[in-house]
């Protein structure tokens, strides 16, 4: 992940927000994606998330695997630890970072390539273990560091730059999500920046982990004509499913805009989602129902939004009862039970 | 032309069972036993890699002085299971005993006229004295065991108070495994001429000494060094290190007043999840281990690769197990030590730890964190099967209160504050080792942890000279190491100039087979390894005596490589005895390993330069 260090030149009348930092101060080094790239458009809705949340930059912590989708940690907030750890092992280095420190936000970037082949197995672990993490695949289909072989996640019919068309069915990560009863789901797409930052700032507030697909063309090999996720595929067969509103806790004042017949979920840490809109008889809250609408759509509609939460799921450390304080900052005095209890202990081993 | 002795705690006995059937029970009563009378005393359970229905022994060997490697000499057997009858039948000493179930004709082809044989009804005897079918079979162990009580002379209140302890509140279950007790005691003494020629006598050697297996020790080294975060997959044989993990942490580390535990174990979904679990909470400040055999090892080898080049602190309790592949996976072997050595791709190198013992599995496992945090590196724990699954007499763990644990070089909020920029590798103290920081203490301190290639600043390089000085440190830092791992364990010879060495659980056979070694004039000096990379000492020992012979239990003489490969000594002055079964080593492989090489060496007229006095 070549870096280069982005001028840090600030204008006084940028806004800030309650910590009273700007936006430009949840940014990161200069990208080296290729211009036009679907990942920077996300990495600049995920900054724009951050600082709207007003989430302190050290106590972020940006997880990694392997690939275009996996150097994007540092791309933001440069004031936040990173990890760009190994091909598809970012869920599993995330679990043991969680279960070590409890306190920090994690956001976990991976990619179809990481996620869905090298990865999957991890990944379906992660959710299980419903560890608080906000889980971004960057889904192109295509791998692009190794130069457009098709992913996982390539539809069946869809054609590779040289023509050639997929034809192994993909694995949905949503669908698959759902299966394993991760606790929340969305989809975006990296060109709907209004509908993905409230995604982020949900899944950044939300108790488990937050699995969030966001369909981001690869614009050097996968933006082609006969691509299925192409810019202009996407935005033809995008069906916005949900549109929501994120509302934090100390936001909640009464008003409540657009209430057509909108549900609303109140978060576990007492944020509220307002759905601006969803299908007829949708609720995001019934894993059964997402699942049958989702099937129901015509193959190839790419159908986005917040889908699917589940506001009351139990995390890692709730389902293990861990301590609050985090493991890593327990004073060893609390660690070692200490000569006498050794003494006591070792009567039993005779 | 092995003489065999036996006498008064001295000697070694065998059971041969059929695994599932609640003999390990009966087995570890007598051997726990035989350890409170005060005997030194050894059992190794040689068991299959199947639950219920296939054969399994269970070897006790009691002497006086110490010497409770695995003996290969039985002066009594306790045939127990048909299916193996012939062959365990074929495994007494001559003049030796052997103790049967009378309760069916034995074959006549099965016999030997040259043991005594013990035939003693177990089955009818509990059939008539149990009425209920699955107590029939657990009361025959009991009932053996009860037999030898009165032939081995061991002490008939020791094993009640065992019992005693075992069912404490469970009366029921303590009165019928009285009975059984009783009903074969009083069959032996009735039926034979009891105790035998051999048998126990009470002892003293045992007083400040406890029973451990190596797991459990290991398990506790990580309790007492402040471990928070375990994450591992099952295997055998590393599985009890977890459950024993999971019981003191249990214990210890639930916070009494929020009933919240201090402690989390993650079964993770394979060894690449263990140890990207391990890397990513030691990466968050925590305490950190995974325990697991050569199948994970093999799996691990990538993220290994990744903690020693982001230098990422990693605790790994590799309880090794035959190889390669599956193997054999319920017998013990020493095969991972090059796979450890030299983990992952790339130019990579461990630290290496090598306990002969449960005690020194508590030790070492206490080392390993603070060795792994000062080095900011891997450090992995090469136990093995023998050590780990088989209870040992070791001296009582010691733990000292004054211990704080060695954290490495972190970075404070405060020291951060005062550094005008950090850089993640840059400013090496003098053992190569650069300030890390922790995430969620200070902005500051951020950078971006990375397997990819990068420069002293932590930032991403492909510049060749960038990279270079990162690998080169990392070489340094590792070689400085050698002054921090357990040093070896040297007994020197005066004038010998026949070098011994060994490694990790070697070592009860090794140093009986010196002193039978001994007793036909052959002295050597010893040396055991008991960490990687090498102390200068270990060179120095090679250089010091003209032929060495390296004991180590695999077929490709992996210590005997690593040796060669990391100091200067001259290959040919090392020679190999290997063992590689899978059954604990005895001495006597030992001193026919040596003779035969000595004698070779002799034919071939190279020059055999052994000190015979």
């Amino acid at each position: 992940m070549p870096s280069i260090s982005k001028p840090i030149a600030t204008h006084p009348s940028l806004q800030r927000n309650a910590l009273g930092l700007n936006i430009r101060d949840y940014e990161g080094s200069m990208s080296t994606l290729c211009a036009g790239c679907g990942h920077d458009s996300i990495t600049a809705a995920l900054v724009r998330a951050l600082w709207e949340l007003s989430l302190p930059p050290h106590l972020l912590a940006k997880m990694s695997g392997i690939g275009c989708s996996s150097k994007t940690p540092a791309y933001f907030v440069n004031g936040a630890h990173g990890f760009n750890s190994a091909h598809g092992r970012m869920p599993a280095v995330t679990t043991g970072a969680i279960a070590a420190n409890r306190d920090l936000t994690y956001i976990g970037i991976s990619g179809d390539g990481d996620s869905l082949s090298i990865g999957i197995g991890h990944m379906c672990h992660a959710i299980r273990r419903n560890v608080r993490l906000l889980y971004l695949i960057e889904n192109n289909g295509v791998y692009g560091l190794t130069k457009g072989q098709f992913s996982a996640s390539a539809d069946i019919g869809s054609k590779s730059k040289r023509g050639e068309p997929n034809e192994m069915a993909p694995i949905d990560p949503v669908l698959l999500a759902l299966s394993l009863g991760a606790s929340f789901v969305a989809r975006g797409f990296s060109g709907d920046k209004e509908q993905l930052v409230p995604i982020l700032k949900a899944a950044l507030a939300h108790n488990g982990l937050a699995l969030v697909d966001v369909i981001s063309p690869c614009v050097t090999f996968n933006d082609h004509s006969g691509s299925t996720k192409s810019y202009l595929y996407t935005r033809n067969h995008d069906l916005k499913a949900t549109e929501s509103d994120f509302v934090p806790p100390a936001q909640e004042i009464l008003a409540t805009i657009g209430q057509n017949g909108a549900t609303r979920v109140t978060m576990h840490d007492g944020s509220v989602l307002q759905f601006k809109s969803v299908p007829d008889g949708y609720n995001p809250t019934d894993r059964q129902g997402v699942v049958s609408y989702l099937m129901s759509q015509k193959p190839g509609e790419v159908v986005t939004g917040l889908l699917f939460i589940d506001p009351s799921s139990a995390d890692l450390h709730e389902m293990q009862r861990t301590s609050d304080t985090p493991l890593a900052r327990l004073p060893f005095e609390k660690l070692c039970p200490g000569s006498e209890a050794l003494d006591r202990l070792q009567q039993e081993f005779r | 032309m092995h003489q065999h002795h036996s006498g008064i705690n001295d000697f070694a006995f065998k059971l041969a069972n059929v695994n599932g059937t609640g003999s390990a029970s009966a087995n570890g009563l007598l051997m726990q036993a035989i350890f409170r009378m005060g005997i030194p005393v050894s059992g190794k359970n040689l068991f299959p890699s199947n639950i219920q229905g296939l054969p399994t022994w269970y070897e006790i060997r009691v002497n006086h002085d110490g010497h409770t490697a695995r003996a290969l000499d039985y002066d009594l057997m306790i045939a127990m299971n048909a299916q193996t009858y012939a062959r365990d039948v074929q495994e007494v000493v001559p003049g030796g005993y052997l103790l049967h179930d009378s309760s069916w004709p034995l074959d006549k082809s099965l016999h030997r006229g040259d043991i005594h044989f013990l035939p003693i009804p177990l089955a009818r005897l509990c059939n008539d004295a149990f009425p209920e079918s699955r107590a029939r079979i657990l009361m025959k162990n009991i009932a053996y065991a009860g037999s030898l009580v009165a032939l081995l002379s061991i002490d008939m209140r020791i094993v009640e108070e065992l019992l005693d302890e075992r069912f404490a509140g469970k009366k029921a279950l303590r009165e019928s495994n009285l009975r059984a007790l009783q009903l074969g005691y009083n069959y032996a003494q009735e039926h034979f001429s009891c105790p035998l020629p051999f048998h126990l006598e009470k002892m003293d050697a045992n007083s400040g000494k406890i029973l451990i297996d190596g797991n459990t020790a290991a398990a506790l080294g990580c309790l007492y060094a402040g471990a928070t975060v375990a994450a591992w997959y099952p295997i055998t044989p590393a599985t009890s290190v977890m459950d024993a993990f999971r019981q003191f942490c249990e214990k210890y580390r639930r916070d009494p007043e929020s009933g919240r535990n201090n402690y989390i174990i993650l079964q993770a979904e394979d060894e690449l999840a263990a140890i990207g679990m391990v890397i990513g909470a030691s990466w968050n400040g925590a305490r950190a281990f995974t325990s697991t055999a050569g199948p994970g090892i093999s799996l691990m080898n990538e993220l290994l690769g990744l903690a020693y080049y982001s230098e990422i602190p990693a605790v790994v309790i590799d309880v090794q197990r035959v190889g390669p592949s599956t193997g054999m996976p319920t017998r013990t072997q020493q095969g991972d030590l090059l796979a450890c050595a030299y983990a992952s791709h790339g130019d990579t190198k461990h630290i290496l730890l090598f306990p002969a013992n449960p005690a020194e599995c508590f030790d070492f496992a206490v080392k390993s964190f603070d060795l792994a945090e000062r080095f900011q590196a891997p450090v992995l724990l090469l136990s093995d099967l023998d050590i780990g699954m088989n209870d040992w007499v070791v001296p009582r763990l010691a733990w000292d209160d004054s211990y704080q644990p060695d954290r490495g070089r972190v970075l404070s909020e405060q020291e951060l504050a005062r550094l005008p920029k950090f850089y993640r590798y840059f400013h090496e103290d003098e053992n190569h080792v650069a300030a890390r920081t922790l995430p969620g203490v200070d902005a500051r301190g951020a950078y971006v942890t990375r397997g990819s290639g990068h420069n002293k600043f932590g930032a991403y390089t492909e510049t060749p000279a960038e990279y270079q000085e990162v690998v080169d440190r990392l070489a340094r830092k590792q070689k400085a190491a050698a002054n921090f791992v357990p040093f070896p364990e040297v007994r020197r010879q005066e004038g010998a100039r026949l070098g011994v060495i060994s490694i990790g659980g070697c070592d009860l056979a090794v140093r009986e087979a010196l002193d039978l070694l001994a007793a036909r004039d052959i002295r050597a000096s010893y040396m055991r390894v008991r960490g990687f990379p090498f102390h200068s000492s270990v060179e120095a020992f090679l250089y010091e005596h003209d032929m060495c012979f390296i004991i180590e239990q695999n077929r490709d003489a992996q210590l005997r490589s690593l040796l060669t490969l990391e100091t200067c000594v001259p290959k040919n002055r090392l020679r190999s005895v290997l063992a590689y079964g899978g059954f604990p080593l005895s001495a006597r492989q030992v001193v026919d390993g040596i003779m035969n090489e000595l004698e070779r060496s002799e034919r071939t007229g190279r020059s055999v330069p052994v000190v015979r006095d």
